[in-house]
């Protein structure tokens, strides 16, 4: 199957502060994997990374074989990035689902949905909305298209966030800690959706704190440290790792 | 002079100081706003520039650079002041020293919206223009409009500093006709005309608030 994402010693520091520091992944199409990991170890800022939200300072990056930036020089070389105009046909590619939703609080729940495909994709107005109302019926939210984002629960909420960014079919959604701003109620209404997108074949990579939702629903699980990749598996592998960082780390997770 | 004619003329001045306000809110809202793109901008000149205008049209009386706007071309390039110019001098006096005020309720809006609003544009693949006045500035709009109310009504009562340069707006027709009838009531009329203003502007205002309050953020 075709590599969808490629990052190759992808770096990134924030004053001089390494935070990502050699990180390379693949991810083939119809692939879940979830990053783990503790916080500061980078996570975020790889998602970041890869959403063109920060510039990474070294490595590459691909889409679907596409270059978004190579390296100067060798292999670890610092990034060159392609002219702004073409980087941005590569915001179709993917979709960021936030921590704290970030919906735009004065657009009504389906406005929120068909305003990007209508005006930045260019899609008629009348098949944007079918598109979003049949999302919002998958999502249990087809009596919520005209309410405001105030009026929703958090799990709503995000949930209409992840409607949002499937609103733009992209090839790869992103999850920046989806639910770490719920409590565990609307938690579980969320990792729902997710772990339906997950049986559909969504290709995903979530970065998460829910160790056996993680356990459940990925392909591959990433640990992350340091601004390194300490170990990748599937999740029996990572589970069951030698390592004895991995095994306190996910034990500290479990049993709280 | 009797009650009527004293309320026909104070009218007809009034007329001017609607129209002082009218004016200078076209012009210095939108000039509020490029004022604050330079005052934010990434360049230290533009920047630089900006801050000391906006300091210089906070830290002066408004009284004097209607006369600085208004006799300056005489006294800096030698051109003759045509009648007309009157009135412009005072729009533009007023426009420029509001656009500063405005410039600041702006910046600080902008400002205040949280970094993820930006950033879900972004993803979503609005460009930057789409960003700013699709999803930004209909919410910033929203949180000054208190601050922008305040400016607003002062702008009322600042009208009469016209008077300085001579343009008879009605705090200038009341002084008059106070001193020529030794009376005080024309001032006490001009008062409650000014009164009446503020209070259909701070209506149209409340009004305005409560169309934005269909959603919070």
């Amino acid at each position: 199957m075709e590599n969808l994402l490629e990052i190759r010693h992808m770096r990134k520091a924030f004053d001089e502060l390494g935070v990502l520091r050699d990180i390379s992944l693949t991810v083939k199409k119809g692939e879940v994997v979830s990053i783990i990991g503790p916080s500061g170890s980078g996570k975020s800022t790889l998602l970041r990374c890869a959403a063109l939200l920060e510039n990474m300072d070294g490595g590459s990056l691909s889409y679907l074989g596409q270059t978004v930036c190579r390296p100067e020089g060798d292999a670890a070389g610092d990034s060159i990035y392609v002219p702004k105009k073409e980087l941005r046909k590569f915001h179709r590619c993917f979709g960021l689902v936030f921590q704290n939703f970030n919906l735009f609080p004065h657009y009504s729940v389906l406005k929120n949905i068909v305003d990007a495909p209508v005006r930045v994709a260019g899609i008629p107005k009348k098949e944007a909305e079918e598109t979003a109302r049949s999302l919002l019926a998958q999502l249990g939210l087809e009596d919520k298209a005209d309410a405001y984002p105030c009026q929703l629960s958090g799990g709503q909420q995000q949930r209409v966030s992840i409607a949002r960014a499937l609103a733009l079919k992209p090839e790869i959604l992103f999850f920046d800690e989806p639910t770490s701003a719920l409590d565990p109620e609307l938690t579980g209404e969320v990792l729902k959706v997710i772990r339906q997108l997950a049986k559909e074949h969504m290709t995903m990579i979530i970065v998460t704190h829910e160790m056996s939702f993680a356990r459940e629903v990925s392909d591959r699980i990433i640990f992350m440290e340091e601004g390194l990749i300490q170990e990748e598996g599937t999740p029996e592998e990572l589970f069951h790792s030698s390592k004895e960082r991995v095994q306190e780390f996910i034990g500290k997770l479990a049993a709280s | 002079m009797d009650l009527g004619t004293i309320l026909l003329q104070l009218g007809s001045g009034l007329i001017v100081s609607v129209e002082i306000f009218f004016l200078t809110l076209l012009f210095s809202l939108p000039l509020g706003l490029i004022v604050a793109f330079g005052r934010m901008s990434r360049n230290g000149i533009v920047r630089t520039v900006t801050k000391v205008y906006i300091s210089v049209m906070r830290g002066t009386p408004l009284m004097l650079q209607l006369i600085v706007v208004y006799f300056g071309p005489y006294y800096l390039f030698g051109l003759r002041i045509s009648a007309t110019y009157r009135f412009i001098a005072v729009i533009i006096g007023f426009a420029i020293n509001y656009a500063a005020y405005f410039a600041e309720i702006y910046r600080s809006g902008i400002e205040s919206m949280p970094k993820g609003q930006y950033e879900a544009a972004k993803v979503l693949g609005y460009g930057r223009m789409q960003t700013f006045f699709l999803i930004i500035l209909p919410q910033v709009i929203k949180r000054i409009l208190p601050s922008v109310t305040n400016e607003i009504i002062t702008l009322v009562k600042d009208t009469s500093l016209a008077f300085v340069i001579a343009v008879a707006e009605m705090f200038t027709v009341a002084k008059q006709i106070a001193a020529a009838q030794t009376t005080v009531v024309p001032l006490m009329i001009a008062g409650a005309y000014y009164y009446v203003f503020n209070l259909l502007v701070a209506l149209a205002m409340e009004r305005i608030e409560k169309h934005y309050r269909y959603y919070e953020m």
